[in-house]
């Protein structure tokens, strides 16, 4: 197995071009960020309502042109993340700092303004486009919304070449979404995210309900575009070989934490976290013989109820690493090597610094 | 090697206003006893219609025909109640979701001990005792306990041991698990093949395991057959399929799949196109269209599933890849 050094130095780490994005300055802070709900209570009866810390306190930067993934089992706080980010949920506490404007804190009215370099892109490609609009409505309502002076030659000029960009039949702009397929449905989806050219999409589990080889053309597509116009992503997923596939970092989130963070290669081939080895060891490789003579950690148990987590860390209950000492203090997120950041008491060392 | 299953010629066939969709279009195949086949498809492929068919469980505009034999007796078209001695009780079956193959309404006792009462006609005391060392097997945690719960209680990864405890009361022969672990992370996923592995060591049954996650069929079978547009297009060996796949279609799914143990995100492969109308089948091949390989014989000539190896064989009019 090739060190991790030699993995995360050079050009095969940048699919496309982290190099230079390395040396700017970020383009979103995320600091100390909390996302709680309040569930189950009821005032007539006096019950008090339990709190879910869906995030709790979350930080990291995203720097222009990166891909940053977002992995953890359900319930562990991606999607919330992601969608905090682009302040679709109100935010309890903590800072979104996007190009030097603090997010929590802008009026509706400011807000609607980022919001044209923000987009996102679902899961369930034909539930989330609008049955009775046209492709070519669906596509150009964001530069409908943003550039209301454009006119009608224009926007569909601007529609057509995005449907051809994503990979669309620019013919087919007056078809309504049923009658695509569900890898097209999803193009249609990227094609309104990228139609006002955002600077970042928050990519919310978009290949999972795809099939296989339907899958891989998403991926290439979304990895082709990035290339091409330069936007950042939050890629959630379930999936850990999607994620590491198109990500340049990736973080581990469980409960609501940051688990570790690091480069892709960092995170399979010298991950510290006790939760990142078991995931890993988990996902089935696509080959009888390393899948069946690898050693697997089998994780005890489920994901703890968000209502009442763990005290100290909430990766305890299942970990086999666990001591005292994590039933009392959450680990801190702390650096292990430059840009490898991992919350564990009984981390493992880095194999090269 | 004796069969527990022989599938011969089985095709099925939905009725819809628009007209017959041909679903399952006449495949062969046999399970050994012991062994397990994975099958493995995209949406669509019949891969889970098959079984359906096998179990009487198709929709009622479905209609199965051919040969399906259990331990060499006829059950395809066997009246319901004759099919009911063998169903349930030699051969069962695991769906993908659990909650709802699950009754909400039924504690998990009643519907456990409800199968082995109609199959074995055990009491309902013993059949509880029954049900608690089965869950047991299946590793839930206080299992007396636990039977006295309701399905919402339990986990979507419990659930599905429950399930599992379920299908394998009367001591199947056959466990076909239709996408078992696709509703699950991949560490409670981790879990249930895990469960699955140790179950089929202690009772020996043969699993039929239909995924379309070819890293689940590494791990678990030992022969696999791959399915698209309704036919197999190729079969072998786990070790075979995975390392020189011989179908252009198998070769293109494993070199679709990003991989956990690459060390540079190079482009992927893919499959152009998208898997045909099951309504309006091309001439042919049915996969010629999305084909990299396809030539002048590939419309005119539907390839056979033919053996070309030991243990092998597939449906393409290339003599190999």
């Amino acid at each position: 197995m090739p060190s991790a050094q030699s993995l995360t130095k050079g050009p095969q780490l940048t699919p496309t071009g982290v190099h230079t994005a390395m040396k700017t300055a970020p383009l979103l802070t995320v600091q100390d960020l909390k996302v709680y709900f309040e569930v189950g209570g009821n005032r007539l009866f006096g019950k008090e309502p339990g709190v879910v810390k869906a995030v709790d306190g979350v930080s990291f930067d995203l720097r222009a042109g990166e891909t940053l993934g977002l992995v953890g089992e359900s319930g562990c706080g991606k999607s919330t993340l992601g969608r905090a980010v682009l302040r679709l949920l109100p935010i309890h506490a903590g800072r979104v700092v996007w190009l030097g404007q603090d997010l929590a804190k802008l009026d509706d009215k400011s807000m609607r303004g980022v919001r044209r370099d923000m987009q996102i892109i679902f899961q369930d490609p034909l539930a989330s486009l609008n049955p009775r609009m046209t492709v070519g409505e669906i596509i150009a309502e964001p530069m409908l919304t943003f550039q209301p002076n454009l006119s009608r030659a224009q926007v569909r000029d601007k529609v057509k070449a995005m449907m051809a960009k994503v990979g669309l039949l620019p013919n087919q702009i007056n078809r309504y979404p049923h009658e695509f397929s569900g890898g097209q449905c999803q193009r249609i989806g990227i094609a309104r995210a990228m139609i006002n050219e955002p600077k970042l999409i928050v990519c919310d589990e978009p290949v999972s309900a795809l099939d296989v080889s339907i899958q891989a053309q998403i991926v290439n597509l979304l990895m082709d575009l990035q290339r091409e116009m330069g936007m950042s992503l939050i890629f959630i997923s379930h999936n850990l070989a999607v994620v590491k596939h198109i990500s340049h970092r990736v973080m581990v989130l469980y409960l609501g934490k940051i688990m570790e963070i690091a480069d892709r290669n960092s995170i399979y081939y010298d991950p510290l976290h006790p939760y990142t080895h078991a995931l890993n060891s988990a996902v089935p490789l696509p080959d009888p013989d390393q899948e069946r003579g690898k050693s697997r950690i089998v994780l005890k148990g489920d994901l703890p109820s968000p209502l009442n987590p763990p005290s100290g860390c909430p990766f305890r209950t299942r970990c086999p690493r666990a001591t005292e000492i994590c039933a009392q203090v959450m680990p801190d997120l702390l650096p292990a090597k430059p840009g490898h950041l991992v919350a564990c008491h009984h981390a493992d060392t880095p194999r090269t610094n | 090697m004796s069969h527990v299953l022989e599938v011969t010629d089985l095709r099925t066939t939905f009725a819809t206003p628009e007209g017959e969709v041909k679903a399952v279009g006449g495949v062969n195949f046999s399970i050994n006893k012991g062994e397990t086949l994975g099958v493995v498809g995209e949406s669509g492929s019949g891969k889970s219609q098959i079984f359906m068919s096998i179990m009487g469980l198709l929709a009622r505009n479905g209609r199965a025909q051919g040969s399906v034999k259990f331990k060499g007796e006829e059950i395809l078209g066997l009246p319901v109640k004759e099919l009911n001695r063998v169903r349930g009780a030699k051969m069962s079956m695991i769906f993908q979701d659990p909650m709802t193959s699950l009754n909400p309404y039924l504690s998990v006792r009643r519907q456990m001990t409800e199968v082995l009462m109609l199959h074995k006609g055990l009491s309902e005391e013993k059949a509880a005792s029954q049900s608690v060392e089965l869950l047991e097997k299946v590793q839930i945690p206080e299992a007396k306990r636990r039977l006295n719960m309701f399905p919402h209680e339990f986990s979507g990864g419990m659930r599905q041991r429950v399930m599992i405890a379920m299908a394998l009361l009367c001591g199947p022969e056959l466990l076909i698990a239709d996408e078992p672990t696709t509703a699950l992370d991949v560490t409670v996923q981790a879990q249930i093949l895990e469960v699955l592995v140790g179950l089929q060591r202690d009772f020996g049954m043969a699993i039929a395991l239909i995924t379309h996650d070819l890293g689940v069929i590494a791990r678990m079978a030992d022969r696999v057959m791959v399915m698209y547009a309704g036919g197999i297009v190729e079969k072998g060996s786990v070790r075979d399929l995975f390392k020189d796949p011989q179908h252009p279609y198998t070769q293109g799914l494993l070199e679709s799949m990003p991989r956990l143990d690459e060390t540079e995100a190079t482009r992927l492969m893919t499959i152009g196109g998208q898997p045909p109308n099951l309504q309006n089948l091309p001439s042919g091949c049915t996969f010629r269209d999305r084909c990299r390989y396809a030539f002048e014989r590939c419309p005119v000539e539907k390839p056979l599933l033919t053996p070309f190896a030991d243990g092998r064989s597939k449906a393409c009019h290339l003599p190999s890849l």
